[in-house]
């Protein structure tokens, strides 16, 4: 054992100095200091006091490196935690050292970015095609009760998750018979020209009600564009954003809402899920059922892997308390 | 024989007339007003450019530049919201021309080829944005309302972007028709060895080109990430090429000494156009590509037959009797 992670283990001793009789689960992260993961952290604290005897232990390395995820798996594996729930750095390169913690009896789950299926019990990703299909649509139609024209501004139009999203979408866009889908343009994740794509949109399409961009350049440029044109109350701009990148959309008012994962859900259910599976009341293989709380249960698919939940939905009510965090 | 400047205009007027026939509204004023400054800023850099291949050289770190310089700006201004507006527009400026003046020296006291002196500050830039933000983006909250609201601020109908152009175009064109530097740019890339028994120093003349290039990128800079209310690293991605092609589409001779600010604005103004009309008239992005590279070789092709010196005709009579 290295003196860092003598050292790492002591520090973490000391910062617990729990009862032998809780539950242990560390929540890994990428890197410590990133908002995103503190926010799992907070998560998986509601989920600990909501369970009970369990205490949580959130760790990860300085930067984002596997080999500091390592020694901090093998300073976890020291302690006796009895579940590691780890956002990998690297699917492969954790593998060897989770392998020897499910050896120790410790419950590994992966969660957030995933580890390979034979360094941990399960994944748990954040979403899946499907329900982002399913949610970028419904944020489109919520605000248009008696219907409407909404278009789509994607990434390129080679960009492999964009296209699984709208050909998604588009498999749920039947369920809302007063939305029709008028264009789809290609705004190629540059801010330019996503910007002259939506005023394009804009001038093609006079009565166009909402723009949908699953794209983080995308949503902010259309966002802007929509600004500029003085079209905010008449062209609502949704899709999947950054709560830190689309506050001012959402302040400016155009954007009534969008979506992206929840990473207080994620740190939440994977705590949930850490807890069942080091109890043992249920295993982890295809086909499974897990409880995860308020967030309903998940379903293992064949890889042992399953999607959290739709993406969450972040608003006026919201935005503020999450731009600061990612 | 009729002037590219003329040619030019006479195929944006009938590209114009060809989109109104699909889409009547592009045409109408407003809308022109528009598209105009949507191209400015492809049309201040296209004439830092111009005045750079005046010279035999290419400067292909202007996108790069007016992104760090963009992102300097953004930083700055979510760090001190209170700076007055002119202040940014000078530490853009001055800044870009740093930048600039790199370029300048490498190229005027090292004597590296410009193609490969601004291939590297290129990179450089990019990844020193990367380096200063964090590959972090500054975004539409972080930034003060007159930053982002000095670019978009309409006076008689046109925004202050689109006003910035003409007076940038004025001031240049004003520059190289009547002042010696402005000439001394022409008769450089026009032919080096005479420029020097004319007293003019080329290494120096090519050091003011990038300079003055770097200066319009950084002022650029500012007002895209303004603008686009975003800073990251990838702003303007790949624009240098436009700006190249926009010089070549406008006659400028890749070979230097050849060129002109209608014919820089000209070539702008036409890949502006097709750039804005494409999303209206419904045609694939992919034509965007392919009308731009067609047009590129087209110019080129009439630069060279212009340029092309006749040589002595010594063997017509062996032809004729052929």
């Amino acid at each position: 054992m290295t003196l860092k992670t003598l050292l790492a283990t002591a520090a973490i001793l000391a910062a617990t100095g729990a009862s032998a009789q809780d539950m242990r689960i560390a929540i890994v992260a990428k890197s410590l200091g990133n908002g995103f993961f503190e926010a799992a952290h907070r998560g998986a604290q509601e989920a600990a006091e909501e369970l009970g005897g369990v205490e949580i232990i959130y760790t990860g390395p300085t930067t984002t490196t596997a080999e500091g995820q390592i020694e901090v798996i093998n300073s976890l594996i020291a302690q006796r935690v009895d579940a590691i729930a780890i956002s990998a750095n690297d699917p492969d390169a954790v593998v060897p050292a989770l392998k020897r913690a499910m050896q120790r009896g410790i419950a590994v789950i992966s969660w957030d970015s995933g580890v390979a299926e034979e360094g941990r019990m399960m994944h748990l990703s954040p979403s899946s095609d499907d329900l982002v299909g399913q949610t970028i649509i419904k944020l489109a139609a919520d605000h248009l009760p008696e219907g409407g024209q909404v278009a789509l501004l994607s990434a390129t139009s080679t960009s492999t998750n964009q296209n699984l999203w709208i050909e998604a979408m588009k498999q749920h866009l039947p369920e809302y018979p007063n939305i029709e889908l008028v264009a789809t343009v290609y705004g190629d994740d540059l801010a330019d020209k996503s910007y002259r794509e939506t005023q394009g949109l804009m001038q093609s399409y006079p009565d166009l009600d909402a723009i949908i961009a699953p794209t983080s350049v995308g949503i902010v440029a259309a966002a802007q564009a929509v600004a500029d044109a003085g079209k905010i109350g008449q062209v609502n701009v949704t899709g999947l954003g950054l709560p830190s990148e689309m506050a001012g959309a959402v302040a400016s008012g155009a954007s009534k809402s969008f979506a992206i994962w929840n990473p207080v859900d994620l740190g939440y259910s994977a705590t949930m899920i850490a807890y069942h599976l080091a109890k043992e009341d249920v295993t982890a293989e295809p086909g499974a059922t897990i409880p995860i709380g308020r967030m309903g249960e998940v379903t293992l698919d064949d890889t042992n892997s399953a999607p959290m939940s739709e993406p969450f939905t972040y608003d006026s009510s919201n935005i503020d308390e999450f731009k600061s965090v990612f | 024989m009729i002037s590219r400047e003329s040619i030019l205009s006479a195929a944006i007027i009938a590209l114009l007339a060809l989109i109104a026939t699909r889409f009547a509204g592009f045409v109408a004023p407003g809308n022109l007003a528009a598209v105009f400054t949507d191209t400015a800023p492809l049309i201040i850099l296209a004439l830092g450019q111009m005045v750079v291949i005046l010279t035999r050289c290419i400067d292909l770190s202007v996108a790069a530049n007016l992104a760090l310089t963009g992102m300097v700006c953004a930083m700055l201004n979510t760090a001190m919201p209170g700076l007055p507006v002119a202040l940014t527009l000078a530490l853009a400026i001055g800044m870009g021309a740093g930048l600039g003046a790199i370029n300048g020296l490498l190229v005027w006291k090292l004597a590296i080829p410009s193609i490969v002196v601004t291939l590297g500050t290129m990179t450089i830039f990019r990844g020193s944005i990367f380096l200063l933000s964090g590959g972090e983006w500054v975004n539409a909250f972080e930034m003060s309302a007159s930053f982002t609201g000095f670019p978009r601020t309409v006076i008689l109908g046109l925004p202050v972007l689109g006003w910035i152009a003409i007076v940038i175009i004025a001031g240049l064109a004003l520059m190289l028709s009547r002042s010696t530097q402005g000439r001394a740019f022409f008769a450089v890339g026009g032919n080096p060895h005479a420029a020097v028994y004319a007293g003019i120093d080329v290494g120096r003349t090519q050091f003011l080109a990038f300079t003055l290039s770097g200066a319009l990128a950084g002022l650029t800079g500012y007002l895209w990430v303004a603008r686009y209310a975003v800073a990251y690293t990838d702003i303007a991605g790949g624009f240098e090429l436009d700006v190249v092609a926009a010089c070549v589409i406008g006659g400028i001779s890749i070979a230097g000494g050849i060129g002109s600010v209608g014919g820089a604005v000209l070539g702008a103004l036409f890949l502006g156009v097709i750039k804005n009309a494409l999303p209206v008239v419904g045609i694939s992005p992919f034509w965007q590509m392919a009308i731009s590279g067609a047009a590129i070789i087209v110019a080129v092709a009439a630069n060279s037959r212009a340029g092309r010196s006749k040589g002595r005709i010594i063997l017509k009579q062996a032809e004729v009797r052929q």
